[in-house]
């Protein structure tokens, strides 16, 4: 008797079914040939709600393959709960294996941050996005800015940064701030923190970027021109935390979390965790290096 | 497109910006509007014929089609001021805003000398060319403050808006340039970080002529500047309109349906009813000696 193996399984390999995952994968061929252009796609139902992290996992589910070394981090944790459920859901799906750690994993979602280390060509790198589009804060109509983007008219935007230079006297962004593509399309980074960005421009990784709620693919390929949007006499700059250290491992050249104690003061901590690890297991550490990150005294 | 009577083949390729018309002779145009039509739903085939003023109506009795302006065709020549003066829904309004391509056309075509050597209709240009245009060719002042100025941008931000549209981007620069404008309009300079919001009608109407000729622009469309503003704010406005025109040889349309603003402003004065030109010619000579029956109204309505 010829078994029929087909209904063995609950469920497709990596969930969703493969003319879905087809249909992920032309989009973001087609984010990748038009960097920082939101392209729309599908977005598939998944079993947790859109805005919790879907677009990022309609992404990695659609280039998953059974060879792949999976990581997850929220906010630079692999131990928050959105990341250790994602997990346990990427792993049920696909059986591949995961890891903590940053140079071991080929496929690498996110929530927030980029990792410490240096990301190689051999990674992708994916980002779960809640607002894909940079000039929903200047422009509430959806017509509007899809013109805005086809004409290149980003005017708005950079009065919107002279505006909170001329308010505050600096341009206050701490996530997303706005980077333009290839000279081309502006882009919302995700809601990284302005330390991320740099590590954008001329990287070796494949960037992918996913917002379900939004319906939104676009990528940002490996070499590719990213530049913060910045006025000629005010620059972007990275956060600064004015020569705290890490209070564990005593290192500067990572971007840290401020922790408060109950007795109202505070402390830094080295934020990604698994650089932490493996800053106090004393491995050896390959971190991104760029011109701002070098500015920092060790 | 062409139309051939381009008396002026060897002035300079000026690109875009005043210096675009330097070169050209006394008699070059700086704008020729041909057939200038806006027609509001499906016009028929008799929607021009039956509409006018000598059917004292714009709307098509066959289609119901509305007819905005129609057949509008003038000349406007570096620094001249020329009026457009009409009754509400005389298509006045319509014209400048098809010019400013806040709406589309119907039909016509609209030739800006420093843009192309005027070869090329403006009004089909891509959205990209006319946003261009806009930014470095012309300005406009509207009658209501909130359709020229955005109330949640500072009075700087909205000049700088116009600056960095044109490649401005250099904060310094910009609250530089701002500052002047603002001095030139007669606002005082420690304003520039408030939002219009909290300006004066008179001011904000200032801060709309700051921002629109901040480029320099060789033309500038004033849209019944000084329609809402009481009478002593009027003068002021006027005066400094007066002022800039004199003293940066801009051209000017000037929308009014208010004679003394025509008066007072302008060389030569185009006169509208029901979407079409009933009279144009000098400005004193019109009010002098008005020869269509509709300026002779509107004149004696004035004495």
């Amino acid at each position: 008797m010829i078994e029929n193996t087909k209904f063995q399984h609950r469920y497709n390999f990596a969930f969703i079914d493969e003319s879905t995952k087809k249909e992920i994968r032309r989009k973001l061929l087609k984010a990748v040939a038009i960097p920082g252009y939101q392209c729309p796609y599908s977005s598939p139902e998944m079993p947790i709600a859109r805005g919790w992290g879907t677009g990022g996992l309609h992404v990695t589910l659609a280039i998953i393959g059974r060879e792949d070394i999976f990581k997850i981090i929220d906010q630079g944790s692999d131990a928050s709960v959105n990341a250790c459920n994602l997990r346990d859901f990427v792993q049920a799906m696909t059986g591949c294996r995961t890891t903590f750690d940053t140079t071991e994993a080929t496929l690498i979602q996110t929530r927030h941050r980029i990792t410490e280390e240096a990301l190689t060509a051999e990674q992708v790198f994916v980002f779960q996005v809640p607002q894909p589009e940079p000039l929903r804060s200047v422009e509430r109509y959806e017509y509007r800015t899809r013109q805005m983007h086809g004409e290149a008219d980003y005017a708005k935007m950079w009065v919107s940064l002279y505006e909170s230079f001329v308010r505050h006297g600096d341009i206050l962004l701490g996530a997303g701030y706005p980077v333009r593509i290839n000279g081309r399309y502006i882009m919302a980074p995700s809601p990284i923190p302005r330390w991320d960005i740099p590590n954008l421009h001329q990287a070796e990784t494949l960037y992918l970027f996913g917002a379900g709620r939004e319906k939104r693919l676009y990528a940002v390929p490996p070499h590719t021109t990213v530049e913060p949007l910045e006025f000629e006499d005010v620059r972007f700059h990275i956060e600064d935390f004015n020569g705290q250290v890490c209070n564990q491992t005593g290192y500067r050249k990572a971007f840290l979390d401020e922790i408060y104690s109950d007795d109202g003061s505070k402390q830094f901590v080295v934020n990604d965790s698994n650089f932490l690890d493996k800053l106090r297991a004393g491995e050896p550490i390959a971190p991104f290096v760029n011109a701002y990150i070098q500015q920092i005294e060790s | 497109m062409n139309n051939g009577n381009h008396h002026n083949g060897a002035a300079t390729a000026g690109g875009v910006g005043p210096a675009g018309i330097a070169g050209a002779g006394d008699n070059q145009w700086l704008l020729r509007v041909r057939n200038l039509t806006k027609i509001y739903g499906e016009p028929g085939p008799r929607t021009l014929e039956l509409t006018g003023p000598e059917f004292s109506s714009n709307i098509c009795p066959d289609t119901d089609s509305i007819v905005a302006c129609a057949e509008v065709s003038f000349d406007l020549y570096p620094g001249e001021v020329l009026g457009i003066v009409g009754e509400s829904g005389s298509g006045k309004s319509t014209v400048v805003k098809l010019l400013y391509f806040d709406l589309g056309k119907t039909a016509g075509s609209a030739l800006l000398y420093p843009y192309d050597q005027g070869q090329t209709n403006m009004l089909e240009a891509s959205g990209q060319q006319k946003r261009r245009i806009r930014n470095h060719l012309m300005g406009m002042v509207y009658q209501n403050p909130r359709d020229g100025l955005n109330f949640h941008f500072s009075s700087g931000g909205n000049i700088a808006e116009k600056l960095i549209m044109a490649g401005q981007l250099h904060v310094g620069g910009i609250r530089e340039r701002a500052s002047q404008l603002l001095e030139k309009t007669e606002i005082p300079v420690r304003r520039l970080d408030d939002t219009p919001a909290t300006f004066s009608g008179g001011m904000q109407q200032r801060v709309q002529i700051a921002k629109a000729i901040a480029n320099n622009p060789p033309l500038l469309f004033l849209d019944e500047v000084t329609t809402g503003l009481d009478v002593s704010v009027q003068a002021r406005v006027l005066d400094l309109i007066r002022e800039l025109q004199q003293e940066l040889g801009i051209a000017m349309i000037v929308v009014s349906h208010d004679l003394s603003v025509i008066r007072m402003l302008t060389d030569r004065t185009l006169v509208m009813k029901n979407g079409r030109i009933v009279e144009s010619g000098l400005t004193d000579q019109i009010l002098q000696d008005p020869q269509h029956a509709y300026t002779q109204l509107l004149v004696s309505s004035l004495l």
